[in-house]
């Protein structure tokens, strides 16, 4: 039997598989890719060769500011999940643990970005001057907005997981073409030469969970296919409801970028000074049309997913505790404390800020007004539509029923 | 007046649109360079540039989901979607988003996005090529819908799609592309309302209702049905969401009898819709049951078949005999 046609005996394919392993194990990276840290856990101010430049443009005032922002969204949080104990709330979602990189990020952007958050970004909002409890609107089932995204530039809550990651590329690309519209009547004399607004970028929120969504996929081949002005901010806080990172991604989900042809970086989510610095790096240059940019801020959710959950079946308490020890509040109380650049004074006032905040969202949950389904009728479209009017006429004609009924009632009891 | 094919009228439709008002843009996959698989954007990146047209990736939840992007900053994009069967990677963007925007933001958004859809069959293609998925897209509140049969409609109806301030579907009748009609670029005349049915033709023993690729369908059988003495009124919906109640209910308060058609199937569809709305608006002028002319329960099956399963002039008569006997 010549069966040199087969292969050799010799030839087990191992050696191609251990290449090929290896091939993958350097593609892989080092699972411990480099995380910028400004400020550690312990309170220290590190450098780093890109983004200590940009800490240094960070006075006192700033960072004082910083703190009262993490102090007073956390406050809020206390707040809301005890409103949502009480009834008053459908549901909360907790960003308790995040405070740095949604208070960070969004004090990097400017009035003239715009803002798509997920439905977790309570910080982000309030740096964009969104009314809290106007938030809490959506949280009470009287709107499914609460805001309107034009004053602020804040988007709407997106509860589609990524659905809003389009939605930014889209924007930043008529970002692209507002720049190209003005510079033409720019140069055509129909405005003056350097009236164009100042440049914008947009940027977008999503968590960990989201990154397996298919829309966060495509949402990268069209920024990067149109150099689109838009920052992809990541959340990895490492829980997806019950569900840890490592089901989403086996790398790092900052080296996704790579894939895409865009820079990815990964921040500690926990370190206010360096999220700010590599957002505000991000943003720059979004808005100068050089590339969009990823940010994974590497943080932690020390709550639960939403009120309706119960973390205690499936994680375990040391892994929270180890995270609690990198409180991003802390962090930043110590460096404020070390270096003189607070007092007991100050940290007394955000307390009592924090607690003026809670009574003003407390004693206004009851003014956020009952809904009326008239509006819902009214907003369904924009334009006049038949089959809308037609059931509107039929509800108000069956109402009118009841109020009938009501009045001998009503007689019988001034009776 | 100028005569010209379906697909070059909603080519000129979207040249004049994209002529009118420097913040409207079409974007979908291959309508740059080649003018989209059936070149219905032939020509229009030479004259309005890359900008202005766009080749987009390979991605229907992309290219619906930046749509909405640029509507909320203040631009008019016009998205094509390859075929019909290819919709669905981009049904939550349209569903879930591009429909509910306007309400969720309580009024204070506009997303005008108009989306174009070439749909139907009758084209010997192979799977997912010869779809007609509109009634899934009628279910959903916020969302219009239209459809033309004719180049005249066609020209008008895909700029005011683009005008309007609600998200329009445009399901665009694929095997009648190529069919030739009068347009008048001057004027709409009787189609200035996209969302309004037109009586194509006066009958008093029955009314067909149809629209898109079966219009010139139920003209012929209307055309057939006098040779057996039946005088048939022809209705073309043209808009499927909203739905022209009072057109369809004054003809069959004048005709006694109702036979819609379409070709999506009929479980489901548009045509039971019609059906239950004129039994309550017209239950006395009925002389017999409400009959639908459409798609059986199944897959779109294959082209060597699809001869038995699309509604033709002899299942339209047959409606109309079934209609008479009563």
């Amino acid at each position: 039997m010549g069966a040199t046609h087969l292969p050799s005996t010799e030839f087990d394919g191992t050696e191609v598989d251990d290449q090929l392993e290896a091939q993958a194990e350097a593609v892989l990276g080092d699972p411990a890719v480099p995380m910028v840290q400004l400020l550690g856990p312990d309170g220290t101010l590190g450098s780093d060769p890109v983004f200590s430049e940009y800490a240094a443009r960070l006075d006192a005032g700033k960072l004082r500011g910083f703190y009262a922002d993490m102090a007073k969204i956390r406050r809020f949080d206390v707040e809301a999940t005890a409103l949502q104990r009480q009834g008053q709330l459908a549901l909360w979602v907790p960003l308790t643990g995040q405070e740095a990189a949604q208070i960070g990020s969004g004090r990097a952007s400017q009035p003239q970005d715009y803002i798509f958050p997920t439905y977790r970004e309570h910080g982000v909002a309030l740096t964009r001057n969104v009314d809290l409890a106007e938030l809490l609107r959506q949280f009470r089932g009287v709107s499914n907005g609460g805001w309107n995204p034009k004053d602020t530039n804040f988007h709407l809550y997106t509860l589609v997981l990524a659905a809003q990651t389009p939605h930014a590329v889209g924007y930043a690309m008529g970002i692209q073409r507002d720049q190209k519209l003005a510079a033409a009547q720019a140069a055509a004399g129909e405005a003056p030469a350097g009236s164009q607004e100042p440049k914008a970028a947009v940027m977008v929120y999503f968590g960990d969970g989201a990154s397996s969504e298919g829309d966060v996929h495509e949402s990268m081949v069209f920024a990067a296919s149109y150099n689109a002005p838009v920052v992809f901010f990541c959340q990895n806080n490492h829980w997806a409801i019950s569900v840890p990172t490592a089901v989403q991604t086996r790398i790092p989900l900052s080296n996704r970028a790579k894939g895409y042809g865009f820079p990815g970086i990964r921040v500690d989510g926990n370190d206010v000074i360096a999220v700010h610095a590599v957002t505000e790096w991000a943003l720059e240059r979004a808005r100068e049309g050089k590339s969009p940019v990823l940010i994974e801020a590497f943080t932690y959710r020390v709550g639960a997913h939403t009120t309706a959950d119960d973390p205690t079946k499936y994680r375990g308490s040391d892994e929270e505790a180890q995270w609690r020890a990198k409180d991003p509040l802390e962090r930043l109380e110590k460096y404020l404390r070390a270096e003189g650049l607070a007092d007991d004074a100050f940290f007394e006032q955000v307390r009592a800020d924090g607690d003026e905040l809670a009574a003003y969202v407390r004693s206004t949950i009851h003014d956020l007004g009952t809904p009326d389904i008239r509006t819902a009728f009214a907003n369904t479209y924009a334009e006049a539509h038949p089959l809308v009017a037609e059931e509107l006429a039929w509800f108000e004609e069956y109402s009118a029923g009841f109020a009938d009924e009501a009045e001998p009632a009503d007689t019988e009891a001034a009776n | 007046m100028t005569t010209m094919t379906i697909a070059k009228a909603i080519n000129e439709g979207l040249r004049a649109t994209l002529g009118n008002n420097p913040r409207t843009l079409l974007m979908g996959e291959d309508i740059g360079p080649l003018g989209g698989v059936y070149r219905v954007t032939d020509g229009l990146i030479g004259e309005f540039g890359a900008d202005r047209v766009v080749d987009t990736p390979l991605a229907e939840s992309g290219i619906i989901g930046t749509a909405i992007g640029l509507a909320l900053s203040g631009y008019l994009p016009v998205c094509e979607i390859q075929f019909d069967g290819f919709v669905f990677p981009g049904f939550n963007q349209i569903t879930t988003q591009l429909a509910k925007m306007h309400s969720r933001s309580n009024g204070n958004l506009t997303v005008p996005v108009v989306i174009r859809i070439p749909y139907g069959g009758g084209i010997g293609s192979i799977e997912h090529h010869s779809e007609s998925p509109e009634a899934l897209f009628a279910h959903t509140a916020g969302l219009r819908i239209i459809t033309p049969s004719n180049p005249h409609d066609a020209y008008w109806m895909i700029q005011q799609a683009v005008d309007c301030l609600d998200p329009v579907i445009v399901f665009e009748p694929k095997r009648r592309y190529w069919l030739k009609g009068e347009v008048d670029t001057d004027s709409p005349g009787q189609s200035a309302d996209p969302f309004k049915a037109h009586v194509l033709r006066e009958g008093s023993d029955a009314t067909v209702v149809a629209y898109g690729p079966l219009v010139p369908v139920a003209l012929a059988a209307a055309s057939a049905a006098v040779e057996d003495g039946h005088s048939v009124e022809v209705i073309d919906l043209r808009s499927i969401s909203p739905i022209d109640f009072d057109t369809v209910t004054a003809s069959v308060r004048k005709t006694g009898r109702l036979i819609v058609a379409h070709e999506a199937p009929t479980f489901g569809g548009i045509g039971g819709e019609i059906a239950a709305r004129v039994s309550e608006r017209a239950f006395h002028s009925l002389e017999a049951p409400v009959i639908r002319v459409g798609g059986f329960h199944m897959p779109y099956p294959v082209a060597k078949v699809e001869e038995d399963y699309l509604p033709d002039i002899d299942r339209i008569l047959e409606a109309l005999e079934r209609a008479l006997a009563y």
